[in-house]
């Protein structure tokens, strides 16, 4: 697999996400208060709430719009809700972050 | 007999000497830096403090050297190495040939080159004159140590053990970032301030300050001076390679090595914190050992393989019991078990991967660290003991058992309540003598009353007491991450003087690392109403709208609405605004029920260049978004009016630009009306002022939202000023005091107009209340839209990344 340089893992806050523009879509990178990052697809399936502006806390994250709670680990959404957002592979190297390039090569969607 | 050359004394170049002395056929020659030979550099700190001699801490002294025909060259500094006619220069030039070369430098302490490193008496804490330097201070003087890691905090507690006042300057936002967590740095921070160390995480030095060519003092970059007459820069290590890379040996960050220790040559050898094995570095003892094993084995042709192994760290500060060992940062496939004792100040913390332990950290009770670090080495499966793990090797083999029937089997002098040293047998003694609910018992005896983990357990007491008598209560929960109701969190926040969220998951036994989105944005409130000097409000606690300012709409795009003091405006603002709408293409402008404009749909990259465009205009954020001050609605009143009796659109105003920027548990909107008629619909507002001829009368707790209520009359005064006084009052007492996301006419409800109105007639009271406000308001009072619009800010509202431009491979 290769990676593709998004930034620095500095421009992301602590307990925080940015968004990334990509061709599968936009992505959502988060940073917990642990400095782990995980990315996952910025779009909640229940009524597409950008998810990069959600709550962070552990390794979940609730969506701003209606409180579905995801586990970034896995992409399940938690508790009663049932749904899934798609998880891309993600690492930091000496302080930036690197996506897989998978969310490169795909065809425009 | 061959000779063997070794540079550096360190630890680990001791028991090289050992190891290979023992063995024998070697003539060794050991230079050092230091003009002694080796002794335990770890127990420097036992010595600062006094704990130790200094001749305690040698561990080879000349008798050693003597009898295993070392020759010393102590206090000489090697000038050079000449791999091609293999010999090591000291300082008197005279070239010594060797057979095989160890290099054991170790590391030299890392200097910040802040402007004044170079002045008389700021040092590193490295070896015995830095030690004897802190020794030499002398209790009343000031020391100002920069790094709150291992190194740091034992000098800080060395020095201030021997009466020196110590200040602890940390860039990170907790202690001991490498080796601990939040939860746990927070708790040794406690301990060390408890003993009279101040300590400031978040603090970058800028400059050391001098006076005569010696340190007088360190500033920091928010300017603060602090005062000293020693500075300890205790902020890390780096490998010692000059003479390494002077001698063209491979080097990274260290001198590269093989798993045998051989360096790019095959007759160097190179061991300690100097060197780089597998990209890792080293710094503490236990690798270095074995480091020094290998590369005897190596010397003397046998086989023999360095393997990196799992480190324990301890802190050596008396007192402060901490252990961490492993990675415990959270990951994929990882899981928590956290166990919180706030009374015992106990905090542990388990990382688990696949069934197996993989982190550690404690802090107050270390007493099994030994055990789960062996579980985490021996990376055994845990599946079998998760429930108990926490509790340790002594709790493993039992079963679950039902709360009820062990709260039943406790002995009486059991103790229940460790903050009030109160037992079963009290608590029943209470309970049966009419104390018939959990409020009664707590005015009894004081269970449960300092920190509230134990009430579960009295209301459990109680049950099993009075048997089908005792309804639980029903009182709900902050949230699945505490036992606690938002009262109960609130009271301790104030009454246990909790000023940060790690306080407050710490003491308040939170079950989850950081809270959830329902208790995070609730406690963040808390304390920043109750402690706004000293919480630092987090936007990583906040809803999305009030982390950008802006309301968020279905669309995720935003909402944004300039303030119109008391719903007045004029014609440049409104073609400020005509202008924004144009340039950033706002699809709908509404006019909104509290009197001013709505610009709707604006794109959330757009928002900080709308903001500065509507800033020029001298437009601010109008908080349409917070659980905070929002509109003041008025009429025209005296002005224009000929009905009105008051000056309302004057008060109006007034009364916005008193209380705009303010956090409260919900939203507050205000409304006054010149005139019985009621033109601003101030009746219906959670403060409401109604003009009448003779002055006015201000009501709370209305609303038009979910449910529809009138005003209660609160008090009728007859100037503007004392009618200002008492809402801006009611506004505090509110902030003070009720849950997070009630509005104020539930908490009215909940708490009883009467002890409102009493509150608030009591002039002494009302007067702290004003000051307190003004004191939030002195932090809080800021437009955050113009502080969001500077480039630095901006750029966060963008993406981090586009990659939809990217070329694919």
């Amino acid at each position: 697999m290769s990676w593709v340089d998004i930034g620095a893992l500095e421009d992301i806050p602590l307990r925080g996400a940015r968004k990334v523009k990509t061709r599968v879509g936009c992505l959502a990178v988060f940073r917990t208060d642990e400095d782990t990052v995980f990315a996952t697809s910025n779009v909640c399936p229940h009524k597409q709430g950008p998810l990069n502006e959600g709550i962070v806390h552990g390794t979940r994250v609730t969506c701003p719009l209606h409180n579905w709670v995801f586990d970034l680990e896995t992409g399940e959404a938690l508790g009663a809700d049932e749904g899934r957002i798609a998880t891309y592979a993600v690492r930091v190297r000496d302080g930036r972050i690197l996506i897989e390039d998978a969310v490169l090569n795909r065809a425009a969607a | 007999m061959k000779n063997l050359v070794v540079i550096g004394a360190g630890m680990a170049a001791g028991r090289l000497i050992e190891h290979v002395s023992d063995a024998g056929g070697w003539d060794i020659t050991l230079f050092n830096a230091e003009p002694r030979g080796t002794y335990n550099r770890i127990m420097l700190s036992p010595v600062l403090s006094g704990d130790k001699t200094y001749a305690e801490i040698v561990t080879h002294d000349d008798a050693f050297y003597e009898q295993h025909g070392v020759t010393c060259r102590f206090g000489e500094r090697v000038a050079g190495i000449d791999r091609a006619a293999k010999t090591v220069t000291g300082t008197d030039g005279v070239p010594l040939p060797y057979d095989k070369l160890v290099i054991a430098t170790g590391s030299d302490p890392f200097m910040i080159p802040l402007p004044g490193h170079d002045l008389e008496g700021v040092i590193a804490y490295r070896d015995l004159e830095d030690t004897q330097r802190m020794m030499s201070l002398g209790a009343g003087h000031k020391a100002v140590v920069i790094g709150g890691g291992l190194l740091g905090l034992e000098a800080a507690a060395g020095m201030h053990a021997r009466g020196v006042d110590v200040t602890v300057v940390h860039l990170m936002g907790h202690l001991m970032e490498r080796q601990l967590d939040e939860a746990a740095g927070y708790l040794l921070r406690k301990e060390l301030v408890g003993r009279g160390i101040k300590v400031l995480c978040s603090s970058n030095s800028s400059e050391i300050l001098g006076a005569d060519g010696k340190v007088r003092a360190l500033l920091l970059e928010n300017g603060t001076e602090l005062p000293c007459d020693l500075l300890v820069m205790a902020v890390g290590i780096r490998p010692a390679t000059s003479l390494a890379k002077n001698a063209g040996l491979a080097c990274g960050r260290g001198i590269h090595v093989d798993d045998q220790m051989i360096t790019s040559d095959e007759d160097v050898l190179a061991i300690g914190e100097c060197i780089e094995h597998d990209g890792q570095i080293f710094g503490l003892v236990a690798p270095l050992y074995d480091q020094a094993k290998v590369a005897a084995a190596t010397l003397t042709g046998a086989e023999a393989v360095f393997v990196n192994r799992e480190t324990a760290t301890k802190l050596k500060v008396t007192g402060c019991d901490l252990f961490s060992a492993g990675d415990f940062a959270e990951g994929e496939d990882r899981e928590d078990i956290v166990f919180r004792d706030p009374a015992r100040g106990v905090y542990k913390r388990l990382v688990l991967q696949n069934n197996r332990v993989i982190g550690a950290v404690m802090y107050g009770d270390t007493a099994d660290g030994s055990w789960f670090h062996g579980l985490i080495k021996d990376a055994t499966d845990i599946s079998d003991m998760r429930e108990t793990l926490i509790f340790g090797p002594a709790f493993q083999g039992g079963s679950a058992l039902d709360p009820m029937a062990a709260v039943a089997a406790l002995p009486a002098d059991a103790e229940i309540c460790g903050c009030n040293g109160i037992c079963k047998g009290q608590i029943v003694t209470s309970i049966e003598g009419g104390a018939h609910d959990l409020d009664a018992v707590r005015a009894e005896t004081k269970a449960s009353g300092s920190c509230g983990t134990c009430t579960g357990l009295v209301e459990q007491l109680l049950a099993v007491t009075l048997g089908d008598d005792f309804q639980m209560p029903t009182a709900k929960p902050v949230c699945g991450c505490t036992e606690l109701t938002h009262e109960d969190v609130r009271r301790l926040i104030k009454s246990q003087e909790l000023k940060s969220q790690a306080a407050v998951w710490q003491e308040l036994g939170w079950s989850t690392p950081n809270g959830c989105h329902t208790c995070r944005p609730a406690v963040n409130f808390y304390l920043l109403a109750d402690w706004p000097v000293e919480y630092q409000d987090d936007p990583q606690s906040r809803f999305v709208n009030e982390r950008k300012h802006a309301n968020i709409q279905k669309d995720g795009t935003f909402s944004v609405v300039p303030r119109m003091w008391g719903g007045i405006t004029n014609a440049s603002e409104l073609r400020a605004i005509a202008d924004a709408a144009d340039k950033y293409n706002v699809p709908t402008v509404k006019v909104t029920g509290g009197q001013r404009i709505d610009l709707l749909g604006v794109r959330g990259e757009d928002l900080p260049a709308m903001w500065a465009d509507l800033g020029r205009a001298g437009l601010v954020s109008g908080h349409a978004y917070a659980k905070g001050l929002r509109t003041v609605k008025t009429c025209v009143g005296t002005d224009h009016c000929r009905f009105g009796t008051q000056d309302s659109t004057g008060m109006g105003i007034r009364l916005e630009k008193a209380l705009w920027g303010s956090w409260t548990p919900h939203k507050v909107k205000l409304g006054v009306s010149g005139c019985p008629r009621n033109c601003a619909e101030a009746t219906c507002k959670d403060v409401g002022v109604v003009c009448v001829d003779s002055g006015y009368e201000v009501g709370v707790g209305g609303a038009a939202g979910m449910d529809l209520k009138q005003i209660e009359p609160l008090i009728k005064v007859a100037t503007e000023a004392e009618a200002m006084d008492y809402i801006i009052a009611f506004v505090q007492l509110y902030r003070e005091n009720a849950k997070y996301l009630d509005r104020a006419y539930k908490w009215i409800a909940k708490v009883g107009l009467d002890w409102v109105r009493e509150t608030l007639a009591n002039e002494v009271e009302r007067t702290r209340l004003l000051d307190a406000f003004a004191l939030s308001q002195s932090i809080y009072q800021i437009d955050p839209w113009a502080e969001l619009a500077g480039e630095e800010e901006a750029a966060k509202f963008a993406p981090l990344a586009d990659l939809t431009l990217e070329a694919a491979e």
